[in-house]
């Protein structure tokens, strides 16, 4: 059975390509049933395959199917590696994919670009799946590029506004950047070890690197631009709040659960290299903190309720880069799992909501929508919980263990532990803001419409809500990945400190409950003075990164090119073209439509030419 | 019998021939045009009479017999295009005809 492995990518590309050469003709129904079908059969097929491989009990199982290409001693195939982190990931991929696609085959259901949505999606399952299967670094980068791709084309998917297709453009060009260096990166490391396949790589680093060697830093530094451009982190964070342009699902499927964490993936899959490198990995934890606390304030200010939710992953995707930054890299994959729980689930019942509303994105404009929104409403508490940590949610888990980890870490692991628990406080604040100004309060009376929830939409929530509860019970299959190194469950912190981090959490949920829920605080008087206001703003802006990468990077660009516009070599073709104008405009001359002047210039050349042949 | 020698009448042919063109050159009525290159034409016939009675040959003749039976034709189309330039243009200056200016 588990050589049927590489059916799991091959399932969601066969239905893409149907979907694609069909163009848009089959009827909606059957284009849902290819498109979510492809996926539940991959699904079914990872299912199948992870029970096996657990009770098999091996540490890993390597499937090749073919040769990629041969080059000398560089012969990168079609290899298939599947171990507790692949695992893990395939089942949330798959598991969640399938939910997400249910979701969107109601959810899109008046689209008139249905089919060509549903092929994307399922291009995208099959190249993430390629990402975290491949047991080669090419293989890797080759669905790294797809999800790219992907997520390019479902951002811009309503290209009609070309706002959406700037987003999609600057989310293409940002994870661009760090594309490049990671692929730098791979050069680097085949340069140097000789191979790309990530197991022989590793050890082969671990072999010929000392810690702490240049080589290891460069090669880990250049591998984390790609995943800090792919996950949304400091200082290439700024796409991800724009990719919200694309449908709900997408924002779900690729901007929470699945994409946005590849980054986090490739440093967990490479965590030896950043061991050689101890720097570059304190370097990932700061990045993370950083991030988690600047997209904390950020989430609090906006109105719109998928950015709230967008910058909230930003903000989650920073604990996980924390958790692996400290070395608790279980933690930081089973952040990632609980993570893609809860988040879809936010996602998609935002989307409930959007749907419902007439395409309102304004969390202000909404308010009181609990009785008219049950099930958004339970899915958004249930969601916000757990994205809170509240005691006993998934979330909880996580956090917490990602949390104790840092804690524990010698050196700044107080300080990473600190800025972690406010980031919670922030969380409690901004996750229940968000709870308390759509579902409470008095209801503006301009929407009296109904919830839009077939089966196929309200399905998905209520399964996710469970796991959202419940995930965190699961244990992931993943201490044979991370044996050496990784921080390990018994925790030895006073009991004072774990208080703080449950308490924290709903000090965050009280203090929103204050201001936005019994009004009790007032926002029009903590922003009545103009600092508070300009800090507001700065915050709203998301800490002003876009108008500092406006200056710094596109209007130099600008000024470049407009420079560059009129350079020599421009300018000599010019000339020819000046050249051939006034060519053309005296030979054009010599056409008068007198036919006596044709006839007086036939028998002119004829005198020449006769006159020519006799005197030579 | 005394022959006209040769040259008296290619060179009666070249003077026709140029009194032609120059007629085709200068006139702006069409009529006019059309009559040049009547001349032309059978200045041509002309040269091939004299260089056929010069070498006894009879090829010249039948050419002439050719350019004869053309000119007919060319004199029939042509005034066929003047009749139909006059009906449209109402009027016969070549000048007229300059559409295919550039």
């Amino acid at each position: 059975m588990l050589d049927l492995i590489w059916l799991l990518p091959t399932f969601p590309l066969l239905g893409f390509l149907s979907l694609v050469l069909t163009g848009g003709s089959l009827p909606k129904k059957i284009v849902a049933v290819i498109g979510a079908g492809s996926i539940g059969l991959s699904f079914l097929v990872a299912a199948i395959i992870a029970a096996q491989f657990l009770a098999n009990g091996e540490a890993h199982f390597i499937k090749e199917v073919w040769v990629w290409m041969s080059v000398g001693s560089f012969s990168p195939g079609f290899t298939f590696y599947l171990d507790g982190l692949s695992l893990v990931m395939m089942l949330v991929i798959t598991g969640i994919g399938f939910l997400i696609h249910l979701y969107s085959a109601g959810f899109m259901l008046d689209d008139p670009s249905y089919s060509r949505f549903f092929s994307y999606m399922n291009l995208f399952v099959a190249s993430m799946l390629m990402l975290v299967l491949a047991d080669n670094l090419v293989l890797l980068y080759l669905g790294w590029e797809g999800v790219g791709l992907c997520s390019y084309l479902l951002i811009g998917f309503w290209y009609e506004n070309p706002a959406n297709g700037y987003a999609a453009r600057k989310a293409f060009v940002t994870t661009r950047v760090g594309d490049t260096s990671m692929a730098v990166g791979l050069f680097l490391l085949f340069a140097q070890l000789g191979t790309l396949n990530i197991q022989d790589m590793l050890h082969a680093a671990e072999a010929q690197w000392a810690i702490g060697s240049g080589l290891a830093v460069a090669a880990s530094l250049l591998l984390l631009g790609g995943a800090v451009g792919k996950s949304a982190q400091l200082p290439l964070q700024t796409w991800l709040p724009d990719a919200m342009a694309g449908p709900t699902p997408i924002s779900a499927l690729i901007h929470a659960a699945t994409m946005v964490t590849a980054g986090v993936y490739l440093i967990a899959r490479t965590h030896v290299l950043f061991e050689l490198a101890p720097n570059v990995q304190l370097l990932v934890a700061w990045i993370g903190l950083v991030t988690l606390l600047m997209a904390g304030f950020t989430a609090m200010t906006q109105h719109d309720i998928k950015r709230i939710l967008a910058y909230s992953t930003v903000s989650q995707i920073g604990y996980m880069f924390l958790g692996l930054g400290v070395g608790a890299y279980s933690a930081s994959i089973f952040h990632l799992m609980t993570h893609a729980f809860f988040k879809a689930l936010l996602f998609l019942a935002a989307g409930t909501v959007i749907l419902s509303l007439h395409h309102e994105h304004d969390i202000f404009r909404m308010g009181g929508k609990r009785k008219q929104l049950p099930v958004a409403f339970a899915s958004f508490l249930i969601g916000s919980l757990a994205l809170a940590a509240f005691p006993g949610t998934s979330g909880f888990f996580s956090k917490d263990e990602i949390l104790l980890a840092a804690l524990e870490m010698e050196g700044p692991g107080l300080i990473l532990w600190i800025g972690g628990v406010i980031g919670a406080f922030f969380t409690g604040i901004y996750s229940f803001r968000l709870v308390f100004v759509v579902f409470f309060g008095e209801s503006k009376a301009h929407h009296e419409d109904k919830e839009v929830a077939g089966f196929s939409m309200a399905g998905p929530l209520i399964l996710l809500m469970i796991l959202s509860v419940f995930g965190g019970l699961i244990t992931i299959p993943v201490q044979e990945v991370f044996n050496h190194g990784d921080v390990h469950e018994e925790h030895h912190v006073s009991a004072f400190m774990h208080g703080i981090m449950i308490a924290v959490p709903l000090l965050g949920i009280g203090v929103s409950y204050l201001f936005y829920m019994s009004r009790a605080l007032s926002i029009e008087n903590l922003m009545a003075s103009s600092m508070a206001k300009s800090l507001h703003k700065f915050w709203f802006s998301g800490w002003g990164m876009d108008r500092l990468y406006q200056i710094l990077f596109v209007n130099p660009f600008l000024f470049l090119a407009r420079v560059n516009r009129a350079d020599l070599v421009d300018r000599f073709y010019e000339l020819l073209v000046q050249l051939t104008r006034i060519a053309h405009k005296m030979v054009a001359q010599t056409q008068t439509g007198q036919l006596r002047w044709y006839a007086l210039s036939i028998a002119a050349g004829l005198i020449v030419i006769v006159s020519l042949g006799v005197l030579l | 019998m005394q022959s006209i020698p040769i040259e008296h009448g290619l060179i009666l042919a070249g003077i026709l021939f140029s009194l032609g063109l120059i007629g085709v050159l200068t006139r702006r009525n069409v009529v006019f045009v059309l009559m040049s290159l009547e001349i032309m034409l059978n200045a041509s016939g002309l040269a091939f009479i004299v260089a056929a009675s010069r070498w006894g040959h009879a090829e010249g003749q039948i050419m002439f017999l050719m350019i004869l039976t053309l000119a007919a034709a060319e004199v029939a189309v042509g005034l066929g295009l003047i009749i139909q330039m006059y009906r449209r243009f109402n009027t016969v200056d070549i000048n007229v005809l300059s559409k295919m200016k550039g």
